[in-house]
């Protein structure tokens, strides 16, 4: 009896846990004070998912707040089907304004129309969908085929005799995958002095992606620019080359190259141990502020596409700013 | 023949067979696989390299967890697959000790031992959640701990603030890379330990024996005085601990967590290690060696995989065809047909002599 006490205790404790947890962000949603706020529905990403959806989501959770005049409820999921649910509640709750960063890029089609039906005004923000543009007021994205192009040419003017590339690559069929993965083997069909070493998936892992590195390290075969789709790989790999003694960085024997721009990773370019990294750029809130407070006045939007400015960072123009105002 | 039945007999011929064609396999590919050199890392310490090392390396977490996985197996006739999250819990809780609430502190909040420790408790809490709802609630394994499996990273992620700390206090780093001056990764020092630990256990405890006994029939072992609730819950808070071994080597891998990525899909991998070992799935008898030389031997394949530059997304298809052969061997209508073949041929060899 003692026991089932104690077990039936645990799971209480466990299952508060969890709905503390939970509930988190439905703490964030305000109400709605004498019409006053605007209200609105963000429906994002689950914000572990990694470094940039976290900054992402704090960037969003920093602007929509009742100082700034809104009063805005979260929902978070990686799963189509979930997010098409929180877009429904949202719509029944009547919120004047829909921002969605979509987990999928179809099945939107109907929401969205009963959102218009409803006159719910919806932005989508970092990631783009397969639906009509009528559906929706403006979208705000990464142009990711542009951030590997970027990297590309960057990697391009460095001007080695001969490129034999490590390429780490994301989860296939990410976008920001195919944008990043892209450019490269565009590169490396055109020009004859690409090779690519490997060309291998760790998954954004860094721990994979030091296995890789390491198997080819062992294989014995040379190399010089490692092209990492984001920094944690790049920080697996470099992991492989410390251990085997292959210097790495500004002027040493291989280049590395990483994207997301984490503040950590700023810091290895700017130390030098890294040469590149690329951004993908999560600070989105103010952009779609400045576009409901015109939607708000009853301006339209165009162009509805609006792309993210994005740079990309050489180790040997970073400066201490660029690692506080860039570094997510 | 006789010597050759008695051989394969033995539970531990599937893990050393599978490790002996794979073994073959990459001598025939290319004998350079076996090479191993001894350098100097950057840091000017020695290291020895090479496909080996590093099989011994990155197949010791899955070794330590192997252990676990074999107990909870064997006592309950499941598995719990929350250990991937359970895993990001406990480094998440190891973090968070050592970095207070700065996430990038200058120095360590806490002695590593200390951290360890308290990630410990918490892991075996975790263990013991599972244990509680398979043991007194009698749900099945696989569905008590999918609660955790799918609030688990949530749960890690919450412990930090959604924050991804980083130390930068080099001797963190020991216990996923090397103890300067100590030319072998440490993990797999960790896993030995674990090993003897966890041999020692079974050989002074009652533990292995009431194991296997609530795991093949639970009434009887009840009706001689066992505890089958106890043990069952046991063996989850068990699995905890080495849970919380496994998340101290992979945080200090890299001195920081990625609550999406750390340990992903290690369950599965670790259920195949117990099913490699020969160990029926289903509970009853184990062999705690050959679960662990199964974990290594999945460790081989992967590297095998990566040297031929195998599509790394394909790893968990080449996985799948081991698991689907280790499957079909062990069920009964084609152990039965194995057994009259084997039987069919001994008696044409002797005709024949």
């Amino acid at each position: 009896m003692k026991k089932k006490l104690l077990g039936l205790l645990l799971t209480v404790a466990m299952v508060a846990g969890m709905t503390a947890c939970g509930s988190e962000p439905a703490a964030t949603t305000g109400g709605n004070q004498g019409g006053e706020l605007i209200k609105v529905g963000i429906i994002n990403n689950d914000s572990n998912e990694s470094g940039y959806r976290t900054a992402n989501n704090k960037d969003l959770q920093n602007m929509f707040t009742e100082a700034n005049g809104y009063a805005a409820s979260f929902a978070y999921s990686n799963q189509n089907d979930e997010q098409v649910n929180a877009a429904q509640k949202f719509i029944q709750d009547g919120v004047e304004y829909l921002l969605l960063s979509a987990a999928d890029t179809a099945g939107w089609d109907t929401v969205l129309k009963d959102a218009q039906t409803a006159g719910v005004k919806v932005i989508l923000f970092d990631r783009v969908i397969d639906a009509d543009s009528s559906l929706y007021e403006a979208s705000i994205v990464s142009d990711m085929d542009k951030e590997g192009e970027t990297a590309v040419t960057w990697l391009t003017n460095q001007g080695l005799s001969e490129y034999n590339i490590i390429h780490l690559q994301g989860v296939i069929g990410n976008a920001a995958q195919k944008g990043r993965s892209g450019a490269l083997n565009t590169a490396v069909e055109n020009n004859a002095n690409w090779n690519l070493v490997i060309q291998q998936t760790a998954n954004w892992s860094a721990e994979e992606a030091q296995q890789i590195v390491q198997s080819v390290i062992d294989s014995g075969e040379s190399f010089n620019v490692i092209y990492a789709e984001n920094d944690d790989m790049a920080k697996g790999a470099v992991a492989a080359l410390d251990k085997a003694n292959i210097s790495h960085g500004v002027g040493k024997d291989v280049i590395i190259m990483g994207f997301d721009c984490n503040t950590w990773a700023l810091q290895e370019l700017y130390n030098k141990n890294w040469n590149y990294d690329g951004q993908c750029n999560p600070f989105q809130a103010s952009k779609i502020h400045e576009i409901i407070q015109k939607l708000e006045k009853g301006e339209t939007i165009s162009p509805k596409v609006i792309i993210m400015e994005e740079k990309g960072f050489d180790a040997n123009e970073i400066t201490e700013d660029d690692i506080k105002n860039y570094g997510i | 023949m006789q010597m050759l039945k008695k051989i394969t007999k033995q539970q531990i011929f599937i893990p050393i067979a599978a490790l002996l064609i794979l073994a073959i396999f990459n001598l025939i590919a290319d004998p350079s696989f076996y090479k191993i050199t001894f350098s100097y890392n950057s840091a000017g310490q020695p290291v020895m390299t090479g496909n080996l090392i590093t099989i011994l390396d990155s197949g010791s977490e899955l070794a330590i967890l192997a252990i676990g996985m074999t107990l909870v197996t064997a006592a309950c006739g499941g598995q719990d697959i929350s250990v991937g999250a359970a895993v990001a819990i406990s480094g998440s809780v190891l973090l968070r000790v050592l970095c207070g609430s700065n996430t990038r502190p200058e120095t360590l909040q806490a002695p590593i031992i200390v951290a360890f420790l308290v990630s410990c408790a918490v892991a075996m809490l975790f263990g013991a959640f599972n244990g509680v709802l398979v043991a007194y609630f009698k749900i099945q394994p696989m569905v008590a701990t999918l609660i955790l499996f799918t609030a688990g990273r949530s749960i890690a992620a919450w412990i930090n603030n959604n924050e991804l700390p980083v130390i930068s206090e080099p001797r963190f780093g020991y216990f996923g890379g090397y103890i300067p001056g100590i030319p072998i990764p440490t993990p797999f020092f960790i896993a030995i330990l674990c090993i003897v630990v966890a041999v020692l256990l079974l050989k002074f405890t009652n533990l292995g024996l009431y194991t296997q006994a609530v795991g093949i029939n639970e009434n009887s072992s009840r009706l001689n005085g066992l505890n089958p609730a106890l043990i069952k819950f046991l063996t989850f808070v068990l699995l905890g601990l080495c849970v919380a071994v496994v998340g101290l080597i992979k945080v200090s891998r890299f001195s920081t967590i990625n609550y999406s990525v750390i340990a992903k899909d290690i369950e599965m991998d670790a259920i195949l290690a117990v099913a490699l070992g020969g160990n029926a799935l289903s509970g009853g008898k184990f062999n705690l060696a050959a679960s662990i030389l199964g974990a290594y031997v999945i460790q081989f394949l992967t590297t095998t995989l990566y040297k031929v530059k195998v599509q790394s997304d394909a790893l968990p298809a080449y996985k799948a065809v081991v698991v689907i052969l280790l499957v079909v061997m062990s069920a009964p209508v084609v152990r039965k047909w194995l057994a009259g073949l084997g039987k069919k041929l001994t008696k044409q060899v002797k005709e024949a002599v």
